[in-house]
């Protein structure tokens, strides 16, 4: 093919549209966030100046009645708990998706489309939805709770909703897709011949998982990994709606001061660590994808 | 396959195990549509098969206002996406040696990478900012965002799948560069566009938290409408409501699925 530069040129003008588009309505407005995080709130919603740090100050110390700042762990915790529950949410997408994405591309082709097909269609389905159709098995007079009192396993209804579990249980839920699709990508490619050869020079199951398929799978878990941590990191509808609002995640701390609290400094600085988070997964995955050996 | 003593394939742990993980994917949603059709108010018992409130819920104005909402912004963000994601795809497959392109794929990345809540509250502020107050328009031009990785993902499969050989043939019977994305390219594309386009119309009107913080009074879309609804308690009418939801999605996804080259919704 020709290289010549105005073909070149022109090929970089086609994605300008775009770009532009995605810097204007993305860039530009994390930049003004960033910048409402060291403005001060006003009462109605919106920031004004004096330029302050105190968002910062917030999310570590509280002033007590002296007006002497104290340091407080009340949205430490909060980041705790949500930096744990994805941590735990990510384990369970990996626990539940590799055996899963294993069996899908050890089938033929035809049904390997289909249990694509079968798993992709709940990443593009609503997710307020998705996680909604918990509330209708767990609540007290849920599904569930019929199912063990009906076989009399239990008298009274077990109180399932707005704890941690439901919440993990929501993020796993929402989050099982994005583990699945990128392990199968990576192990589509496995040469069976591979396995065979092993099985010929008698190496166990276990060997061979270890010694072949996880190699092979592990670039896709690490795409995984960052694609179930950093929505789970942030997510509001599991919080809110199978946590009840009770246990606050990160995200649904972030929706608050913008409904309820109506403290957009605070708010934009909460995003603000929470995006630095998000950056440090990136980073990680970027240096997970170095250091393999294969393309 | 070979004479192995033992087929590999044959897993019976791995079966059950996906055969248990596909029953947790779809299960809950099975719940869901059950109860919608089911003619007894009080959910949990069955009562015989009814459409009734599918009736109901779709005679409810404030549902319709809202299902025309996301219609709206659906069918107005999902032709602008696909358009800016279209001559982006050509950036990013055709001109791969291009300085900056692996700059430029990671700021189209990014409303994929950045947690919902973070580009929702961005946004919010910048609208506030400069003062914009377009109502519904402010709402369009937020899926905007988000819709273009989306559209882009199809078409750029297309192009990296489809051999060169045949624009290079074109262009070597001085076929113009118009010429030949007119004649040979975009044809070839339009499977993976539609397949682009229709990912975006999904990926539009299944948005909620983005759309619950910037969409003003009025502009309420119906995902934003249906947490409204549940907020309140579990109805047959929201689970029919929703259920109405859930089938559009899976449709359009089944049928960009269908017109899309092998397997590139999937990414």
């Amino acid at each position: 093919m020709s290289g010549e530069p105005t073909r070149r040129d022109r090929a970089l003008l086609l994605a300008t549209p775009a770009l532009a588009t995605i810097v204007v309505l993305m860039l530009l407005p994390m930049a003004i966030a960033l910048a409402a995080s060291f403005l001060t709130s006003t009462p109605y919603g919106g920031v004004t100046r004096p330029f302050t740090g105190a968002s910062y100050v917030r999310f570590l110390y509280d002033r007590d009645l002296d007006d002497v700042l104290v340091f407080d762990t009340t949205y430490l915790r909060i980041f705790a708990r949500s930096f744990i529950q994805a941590v735990l949410a990510t384990a369970c997408c990996l626990v539940i998706g590799l055996p899963l994405a294993w069996y899908m591309a050890t089938r033929p082709p035809r049904l390997r489309q289909g249990l694509v097909l079968l798993v992709t269609i709940p990443f593009w389905t609503n997710l307020l939805i998705r996680t909604y159709c918990w509330v209708l098995l767990l609540r007290d007079q849920g599904l569930v709770n019929q199912v063990l009192q009906g076989s009399g396993l239990t008298q009274a209804p077990i109180t399932f909703l707005y704890s941690d579990g439901a919440v993990l249980l929501g993020l796993v839920y929402a989050s099982l897709p994005f583990m699945v699709l990128p392990i199968y990508a990576a192990l589509e490619k496995l040469d069976p011949r591979l396995i065979e050869a092993a099985y010929d020079l008698y190496a166990g199951r276990w060997a061979i998982l270890k010694t072949i398929v996880w190699p092979l799978a592990k670039p896709g878990a690490a795409a995984g990994t960052l694609m179930v941590f950093v929505p789970a990191l942030g997510a509001f509808l599991a919080p809110d709606i199978l946590g009840g609002g009770k246990t606050l995640m990160i995200g649904s701390l972030i929706q608050q001061q913008f409904s309820t609290a109506r403290d957009w400094s605070f708010g934009a600085a909460l995003s603000m660590i929470l995006m630095t988070f998000v950056l440090g997964a990136l980073m990680w995955h970027a240096r997970q994808r170095s250091g393999r050996v294969l393309p | 396959m070979s004479a192995n003593p033992f087929d590999w394939r044959r897993m019976p742990f791995l079966r059950l195990a996906s055969i248990a993980a596909l029953l947790f994917l779809y299960a809950p949603l099975v719940v869901l549509m059950v109860y919608a059709f089911n003619s007894n108010k009080v959910a949990l018992i069955w009562d015989g098969f009814s459409t009734q409130w599918f009736v109901k819920a779709l005679g409810n104005t404030d549902l319709q206002r809202a299902a025309i909402n996301s219609l709206i912004v659906a069918a107005v963000a999902t032709p602008i996406s696909t358009l800016l994601a279209l001559p982006a795809a050509l950036a990013f497959e055709r001109g791969r040696s291009l300085p900056g392109r692996a700059f430029g794929e990671a700021l189209v990345a990014m409303p994929l990478i950045a947690p919902e809540i973070v580009t929702a509250i961005a946004t919010l502020v910048f609208f506030e900012a400069i003062g914009l107050h377009g109502g519904i328009g402010n709402v369009i031009l937020a899926h905007v965002v988000f819709c273009i990785p989306f559209a882009l993902l199809p078409i750029r499969a297309r192009l990296r799948e489809m051999p060169r050989d045949i624009e290079d043939a074109a262009h070597d019977l001085y076929a113009g560069r118009w010429q030949v994305f007119r004649l040979i390219t975009l044809p070839l594309l339009v499977p993976a566009i539609v397949a682009g386009a229709t990912l975006a119309f999904v990926v539009s009107l299944d948005d909620f938290l983005i759309t619950l913080m910037v969409a003003p009074a009025g502009a309420t879309t119906l995902p934003v409408y249906l947490y409204s609804m549940l907020r309140l308690g579990v109805t047959p009418e929201a689970n029919a409501a929703a259920t109405m939801l859930l089938l559009v999605s899976i449709a359009a996804v089944v049928m960009a699925y269908a017109v899309s080259p092998r397997g590139t919704a999937k990414r």
